[in-house]
């Protein structure tokens, strides 16, 4: 089975502080790390493979050189090829020109069973660049899979997340899936794994060998532009409620009263 | 740095006050020999240093497109999500935001409402603002799929042009827009918080947190339409409903092939302990690693009963066991913005608090005085969940009783 | 500091430091309660070949030696010094079979201790023999093609978990210490049997029991070495294995200061954090300052036995020592830094303060590693 999987990498959002003095963000020691929701991805990658008993899993990102050790990270837990989209005509794609600059690289790539990436990623949380690919693919997809419970070559019975619960759904294969964290516990690096990551060549694919339409890429391919960005004013630091449990008890439910009753 | 490159620094304006240093959020720009340098590996072009700068040392080339002829595109759409033939809250919210966008706009608003057995729904549209509501009917369209959905409201999009598409950041909208936005070369901005219109330009202001929150991003799309946007539960204020309010009901039909699926739908499970629906719900009570075990959340529920409140939990206690991951409230679990949350025993990491703190209430009860929780809560409460949660319960149910 | 580590060994540091971070530590409360084995742990080296790094390549390990070893154990016991030591414990026990196993018997049981799929055990310890391993009352008997055992050994670390056990018993009690052999018993042999798990003090995830040992019989291909070797093993064994402990030593300290920097700067009392106050500092100052020299004495001991030295005892015995003292006062001043709160369950450091006391008994009390130091010395001194 040839099963792809898309990651990004992002910043590690638990470091990004606001300075409450500039109110601006801190970024000191902010670290680079695999989009959270996409090591399930590469996780449930790896584990499609080891199902079927033969196979590779190929991770591909779409970033600037530093993401290779996001690929690196990937093939360390046992992914086996990566290829990294880089390409300074990328700059400022939004998740139109994202999403199909990542279905060219799958174009290239050939044949392949199954797409999965994480249901969106952390810094963005947009949600919409794994449904983009889909459709530029023309293939179909399944959203925040929780659980792959049948699989072969032709088609795959797999149960996405509502809000409710979850529906049970068949798609044939090729198909792309976007996954939430219940499917799976990812795995840790193997040292066999971390070896090979370091030696292993990781081809850059650009706007040309990718054979780019111009205008769909990077900024001309966004319809998006981002006008402003700003902090938001951090929220006021509230009331504390001390006394013992049944005066604190009383105060708050009169406090929240109307809150409760509207 | 040679003239093509996107973003620049007028070296002589640029006075190395460093303002842009600090608002990359990117952490691109660093200086060199007093002078801000962009590094464009990590530049995203988003703006922000642009905004920060007080000397306009920094520009941004807009490649000045062919303006597309935008005027043809009018009307707000709003995507009505509709579950087993009910019209979801969230689509009532977009109504209320969208009638007022439509009124800057000086056009109609409109819903699109795909679904089998529509005509009670469509009623409930036109009743919450709707000036129009077209009408797909099929029995093949009575649950979401995303290749019928996708095919015909492209085809709607095409058909009539709307400005504006507005959806919900559900499961579903998110699903289903994305695709419709690659199809139509529209712009889409997720997961919006504020909406907005330049009268002038007819631009949606979109603006949405990122980087879980820590910033915000105010997002055009300036040469395309429509301008599409998702937009999250709770946000914004349902529309009210006018009985008897009149509007159009357009009824579209289409050929066989549009409505066939690849991907099928074989079974539908609802997990009974969702009592309220977490995205839905105007109160959540959650609890967290302080609760200390599973059976402490019947504390929990039995406050939520009450208030008629959804159950919520911080990762711990989801990792702990003590109940399902669908009740996970944070980053890796789902984004609430509940009128009150009601934390106990969560003592608040950022990964909790990305998730919940845009809630317009927050109550905290943690014995820690200097967990993080308490920054972010309205009213905090020092003190043992034990003791308070069941005084909470009880004297709530005697207020609710009264009233 | 910078120990000049090799890639390999810096990717068995980092491996095994995001082990200890990210699995063993939020889990190290809750086995450390219970004193189950944490086998999902065991499951997660496995899974990241962390197992095999000090078994040679070509029984399928990494190849590595004492040192990898020794920062291996380190980082795991970092998250938890019982946990980690299921693992090195497991090369306690695989250490005869790697020094004096034939070809046979480094093939039969070196791949699957490598692999993750088994554990090994030492079994040497007696009731009436634990400093004075020349107390051994545990025979082995040979009938024909096999030795029959019997006796029974105590607080075996691992035992009852362990598939694989090096034991030591007489074969001849008429020659004293030297009458002793070594053999690999496995589990499931007929005739063995195990106690109850101790309720212990500290390390209390890891499993220490009883190896019973009637009328256990095992074919005489599992003598280790020749006969009369027994003590050779136990004493090269346990010159090999002391870095080790003193590397979980080593371990637990740097977790103790690392919660104790963490705390005192949090922690604010009288308008400032703890850390400010002098006081403080120097506590902490003076913990930081003996874990690196553990540390530096550890990384020489082992990169020394690594480079085949031959008079390892003084060296290994002296690593021991060190570490493990400074592994009981570091945990106990981290305690003391946290104040009541240390004292407390609900906190980390007190768990890592009973911890730290096995390490200046097991594997050779400090009062016989000080033994061994002086024996050193004065045979030195006489050369």
């Amino acid at each position: 089975m040839n099963i792809i999987v898309l990651i990004k990498q992002v910043p590690e959002t638990t470091d990004v502080k606001i300075d409450p003095v500039t109110n601006t963000l801190k970024r000191e020691g902010v670290q680079s790390i695999i989009n959270p929701f996409d090591v399930y991805a590469i996780e449930e990658g790896i584990r499609l493979r080891e199902r079927a008993g033969a196979g590779k899993v190929t991770v591909i990102t779409m970033g600037p050189p530093q993401a290779l050790e996001a690929l690196r990270e990937a093939v360390s837990m046992g992914c086996d090829d990566a290829i990294l989209l880089s390409d300074r005509k990328f700059a400022g794609s939004d998740t139109w020109a994202t999403s199909y600059t990542l279905s060219k690289a799958i174009k290239k790539l050939g044949k392949f069973d199954v797409i999965i990436c994480g249901k969106q990623a952390s810094d963005g949380d947009t949600a919409q660049v794994g449904p983009g690919v889909s459709t530029h693919l023309d293939i179909p997809q399944v959203t925040y899979v929780k659980k792959i419970e049948e699989i072969t070559i032709e088609k795959a019975r797999v149960e996405r997340m509502t809000e409710e619960g979850y529906d049970i759904m068949e798609t044939p294969l090729p198909a792309l899936f976007t996954v939430v964290k219940e499917i799976n516990v990812p795995r840790l690096p193997s040292l066999k794994g971390k070896m090979r990551a370091k030696k292993i060549e990781i081809p850059v694919w650009t706007a040309e060998s990718l054979e780019c339409d111009g205008k769909k890429i990077g900024l001309d391919g966004s319809p998006t532009r981002v006008m402003k960005v700003f902090t938001p004013a951090p929220r006021e630091g509230g009331e504390m409620l001390s006394g013992e449990p049944e005066e604190v008890a009383k105060k708050l439910v009169g406090l929240l009263r109307d809150a409760v009753l509207g | 740095m040679s003239g093509k490159e996107p973003i620049q620094v007028i070296l002589e304006k640029c006075v190395g006050c460093t303002l842009c240093v600090k608002v990359c959020p990117f952490a691109a720009i660093t200086m060199s020999g007093k002078k801000a340098a962009i590094d464009l590996n990590k530049c995203t072009l988003c703006g922000a240093c642009r905004e920060a700068c007080k000397f306009t040392a920094i520009v941004i080339e807009k490649k000045e497109e062919k303006k597309n002829d935008l005027s043809v595109y009018r009307d707000v759409w709003v995507f009505a999500e509709q579950k087993q033939g009910v019209i979801q809250s969230i689509s009532f919210e977009l109504l209320g935001k969208g009638r007022e966008l439509a009124d800057k706009l000086g056009v109609n608003l409109s819903a699109v409402l795909l679904g089998d057995g529509t005509e009670k729904a469509a009623r409930d549209l036109v009743e919450r603002g709707a000036d129009k509501v077209y009408v797909v009917d099929s029995p093949k369209l009575g649950a979401y799929l995303d290749d019928p959905y996708t095919k015909i409201l492209t085809a709607l999009v095409n058909k009539y042009k709307p400005e504006v598409v507005l959806c919900g950041a559900t499961v579903i909208g998110r699903s289903l827009i994305s695709r419709v936005a690659v199809l139509t070369n529209a712009g889409l901005t997720a997961d919006c918080t504020g909406l907005d219109i330049d009268q002038k330009e007819r631009l949606l202001l979109q603006t949405r947190p990122a980087f879980g929150g820590n910033i915000m991003a105010t997002i055009i799309t300036p040469n395309t339409r429509p301008q599409m946007a998702t937009v999250r539960h709770k946000v914004m204020t349902e529309a009210v409903a006018v009985p008897a309010r009149k509007g159009e009901i357009i009824k579209e039909t289409f050929s066989d092939d549009m409505y066939l699926s690849r991907t099928k739908l074989i079974d539908m499970v609802r997990e009974i302990e969702e009592t309220v629906n977490l995205a839905e719900a105007n109160i959540i009570v959650s609890g967290g690693r302080g609760l200390g075990a599973k059976e402490n959340f019947d504390m929990i529920r039995e406050l939520a009963l009450t208030l008629n409140a959804a159950v919520g939990a911080s990762r711990s206690a989801v990792d702990a066991d003590w109940i399902p991951y669908s009740h996970q409230v944070g980053q890796t679990g789902k984004t609430v913005c509940p009128k009150l949350y009601i934390a106990c025993g969560i003592s608040g990491q950022i990964q909790h608090l990305i998730g919940m703190k845009s809630s317009e209430i927050i109550v905290a009860i943690n014995k820690d005085p200097e967990a993080p929780i308490f920054k972010v809560a309205t009213y905090g409460i020092v003190g043992d969940v034990f003791k308070i949660v069941p005084k909470l319960t009880q004297y709530f149910k005697e207020t609710l009783h009264k009233s | 500091m910078d120990y000049l580590f090799t890639e390999e060994q810096k990717m068995i540091q980092d491996l095994c430091m995001q082990i200890a971070k990210e699995k063993i530590k939020p889990v190290a409360a809750h086995y450390d309660e219970t004193g189950e084995f944490a086998w999902d742990i065991i499951k997660v080296l496995a899974e990241s070949d962390i197992c095999g790094i000090y078994i040679p390549e070509e029984y399928g390990g990494m190849g590595g030696g004492i040192l990898e070893l020794a920062i291996a154990t380190e980082a795991l016991s970092w998250g938890c010094g019982g946990i980690s030591l299921g693992f090195a414990a497991t090369g306690l026990g695989t250490f005869p079979i790697i020094l004096f196993g034939n070809e046979e018997q480094k093939n039969k049981y070196l791949p699957d201790i490598a692999s993750g799929k088994k554990l090994a055990a030492f079994a040497l310890t007696e009731a009436e023999a634990g400093s004075d391993a020349g107390g051994i009352k545990t025979t082995a008997r040979k009938e024909g093609d096999h030795y029959i055992l019997n006796g029974t050994k105590q607080w075996i670390t691992n035992g009852g978990e362990a598939e694989i056990y090096s034991v030591v018993a007489m074969t001849n009690k008429d020659k004293g210490p030297r009458g002793a052999s070594a053999f690999i018993v496995e589990k499931g042999t007929p005739g063995l049997f195990f106690g109850k798990k101790e309720n212990k003090m500290g390390i209390r995830s890891s499993s220490t029991r009883e190896v019973i040992f009637t009328d256990c019989k095992i074919p005489k291909e599992n003598l280790l070495g020749k006969e009369g070797l027994g003590f050779i093993v136990a004493m090269k064994t346990f010159d090999n294995s002391r870095p080790g402990v003193a590397a979980q030593a080593l371990g637990i300290a740097q977790r103790a200061l690392d919660e104790a920097v963490a705390y005192t700067h949090e922690r604010r009392q009288f308008g400032q954090a703890i850390s400010s106050f002098q006081g403080v500092q120097f506590m902490l100052a003076d913990m930081a300052t003996s874990i690196e020299a553990s540390r530096g004495l550890i990384y020489s001991a082992a990169r020394m036995i690594d480079s085949g030295a031959k008079n390892i005892a003084k060296v290994s015995a002296m690593c021991k020592l060190y570490a493990s003292d400074v592994a009981m006062r570091v945990t106990t001043d981290a305690v003391q830094l946290f104040g009541g709160y240390g004292y407390m369950k609900e906190y980390p450091v007190e768990k890592l303060m009973r911890d730290a006391k096995i390490t200046q008994i097991y594997e050779g009390t400090n009062q016989i590693q000080r033994g061994v130091i002086a024996s050193a010395l004065i045979k030195e001194g006489l050369a």
